[in-house]
């Protein structure tokens, strides 16, 4: 059973979104990670990249699959966690405490489009 | 089996040599080549023995397992029997030595083995015209793409940037659009399994160059509805392109011409009998639609009025050069004896017992697997996982990957797993023509025996493979650390 972050919104397509002010911290589910197995590689946007919601901003690679990141908000990448580059097992380990990037969002409403914890409990069975 | 995996190398010893070479026949010597082109050290290559060479390779060759040694039910791969007439025909000292320099004049039997291979595919498929040239699926499906674009660029139209793709697709077809430059559009599957036509309505417009399609999908499902989507494709001004990864099933049967498709590659190592599995060297022609034909690449062999053949090197509509001559043309010479040795009538029996066999053994299992899509299927169909992993015993359960591991510990290789990506425990088999029903016997019985198992006690598949000389290999650490050569 995959833990799943009170307090953080989540897409469809498994990833969380962690709100600080007008900042959105963004990685991928516990859940995500589990299915995904050993994760070898993360594909990262550059700092100052524009993402938009729905599109992809980066990927995951694991011995099973690759699968692409979806920006959960549009918006500008203030920071990007470059310790996965080397490190891509970090996200196994800990899916909630090692983000992937931040983002300065461009439309604070989009976050009215994901959902709570509660109801990403159906999405990740 | 014996266990051997040494390099060369390791086997080196100074001085020790497998040849002899001949006297050199060139006047120039050594001092004559500038300083600049010598080598300052020695090669490092190794020093065997022709007995240590020999035993090297053959032991080798030995830890391997392919068509020639046992049931290769590997999902999406039509991995059938490989005839040896094939090897034979390939082996002859006229066709072995060609040169693609040779003077046209003195080629004249292979090029008509060229024209007329690509006569027979045209016959086979219902398309125009053939181009041999792609050595291989991928590259026949980035060649049919470089056509589809030629296509609308010559027509002056350039909007057309976007193709659209199955969510049950081939891997290789989204990154054969992404080669091409064009967009990526995914139209989904609906419960059947099959392409969602309501879905796929709004997608299409102006800027849909067009369609990939692999019917059979990959579930091993006939797209039922494709009469309507390629109308539909043309009336947006698309084009469709069938992916023939799946054509064994209904070779002689139905023609993806006829079904409204423009251009195609067919997997002359897949469907046409030629070896494959250990990368290469594969064959992927590509055929096209009459309007179409001009696009196709270069070079080219025509058939001149007084029946000589002769090879067309440039072409202002063409899409292109794709290979450096004209493809793998021993791969295409087995092909052809192999169209030539079914013939008409006995190829129409091909696509009916892959399709039998199939549905055999979707049948005979389905009580012990789970079956997501229950409807006849074609050459190939997919299980996700098992029907009872053995978890109610409080262990973890057993996984399709612990039930392909087991599966070598009884000599069989295992089914494709994990792809297509619809399914999460995908197990997709498809056993060919060629197998007996005794071997596809022997295969159910195995697979049922691996499901009790796992009921029991799924550590005993967790564990698996026990027999094999390679159990478990750490596939993370390889992705994560690889290690790419040899330090000598």
């Amino acid at each position: 059973m995959s833990k799943i972050a009170k307090g953080l919104l989540y897409s469809e397509s498994h990833e969380w979104v962690k709100v600080e002010g007008n900042i959105a911290v963004i990685g991928v589910s516990d859940f995500a990670q589990a299915e995904m197995g050993d994760i070898t590689y993360v594909d990262l946007p550059d700092e100052g990249d524009e993402i938009e919601k729905g599109e992809d901003f980066g990927a995951l690679e694991s011995v099973k699959a690759s699968s692409e990141l979806y920006a959960p908000v549009s918006g500008k990448v203030v920071e990007v966690n470059t310790a996965l580059e080397d490190a891509p097992e970090l996200i196994n380990e800990d899916a909630f405490e090692n983000w992937i990037i931040k983002v300065e969002m461009s439309d604070e409403s989009e976050l009215e489009d994901l959902m709570d914890a509660k109801a990403y409990e159906e999405v990740a069975k | 089996m014996k266990y051997y995996d040494k390099l060369v190398f390791e086997l080196s010893k100074p001085g020790r040599t497998a040849y002899t070479l001949p006297n050199n026949g060139f006047k120039a010597s050594l001092s004559e080549i500038p300083a600049g082109l010598l080598r300052s050290e020695s090669p490092v290559l190794p020093e065997v023995s022709e007995p240590d060479l020999v035993r090297h390779y053959t032991n080798l060759s030995q830890m391997n397992f392919g068509v020639d040694t046992g049931f290769y039910p590997l999902g999406s791969c039509t991995m059938k029997y490989n005839p040896k007439i094939n090897e034979e025909i390939a082996a002859m000292p006229a066709f072995q030595g060609l040169h693609p320099l040779q003077d046209e004049s003195t080629i004249q039997g292979a090029l008509e083995v060229y024209y007329e291979m690509q006569k027979a595919l045209a016959a086979i498929t219902g398309m125009k015209r053939f181009t041999l040239n792609p050595c291989a699926g991928a590259h026949g499906e980035l060649t049919g793409l470089m056509i589809i674009r030629n296509y609308h660029l010559l027509r002056g139209d350039t909007a057309r940037t976007k193709v659209i793709v199955p969510d049950s697709a081939h891997g290789t077809n989204p990154a054969s659009a992404a080669v091409c430059g064009l967009e990526i559009v995914e139209v989904k599957s609906g419960a059947n399994g099959l392409v969602d036509v309501e879905s796929l309505r709004p997608l299409l417009g102006p800027d849909i160059a067009g369609i990939m399609m692999t019917n059979p999908n990959t579930l091993g499902l006939f797209e039922k509805d494709i009469k309507e989507i390629a109308a539909l494709v043309h009336e947006c001004g698309g084009l469709l392109y069938y992916d023939g990864a799946n054509m064994n099933p209904l070779l002689g049967m139905v023609r993806p011409g006829d079904m409204g498709f423009d251009v195609m590659h067919l997997n002359l190592h897949k469907t046409f009998s030629t070896p494959h599995g250990g990368g290469g060297p594969g064959s992927g022609p590509v055929g096209v639609c009459e309007k179409l034909a001009d696009c196709l690449p270069v070079p080219r062999v025509e058939k001149l009025e007084n029946g000589k053949f002769t090879v067309v090197g440039s072409s202002k509509t063409s899409a292109g050069r794709v290979s450096a001559f004209m493809g793998n043309f021993g791969v295409i010479l087995r092909a052809y004896a192999y169209i030539l040795m079914l013939g008409k009538q006995n190829v129409k029996m091909a696509g009916k017992l892959a399709t039998l066999s199939a549905n055999y053994i979707k049948e005979s299992l389905k009580d012990a697997y789970k079956l997501p899509i229950p409807t006849v299927c074609k050459h190939e169909f997919v299980f996700d996982g098992l029907i009872d992993d053995g978890s109610s015993t409080g262990k973890p359960g057993a996984t399709t990957l612990d039930v392909a591991k087991r599966l070598l510990d009884f000599g069989f290789h295992a089914p494709t797993i994990y792809f297509p990506l619809l399914f999460h425990q995908a197990l997709m088999i498809e056993p060919t023509e060629t197998e007996s029903k005794e071997t596809l016997d022997a295969f159910i019985d195995v697979m049922h025996e691996i499901a009790r198992e796992a009921a029991a006690d799924p550590d005993i598949l967790h564990n698996a493979p026990h027999k094999a000389p390679i159990t478990r290999p750490d596939e993370t650490t390889a992705a994560r650390n690889p290690i790419l050569k040899c330090e000598l």
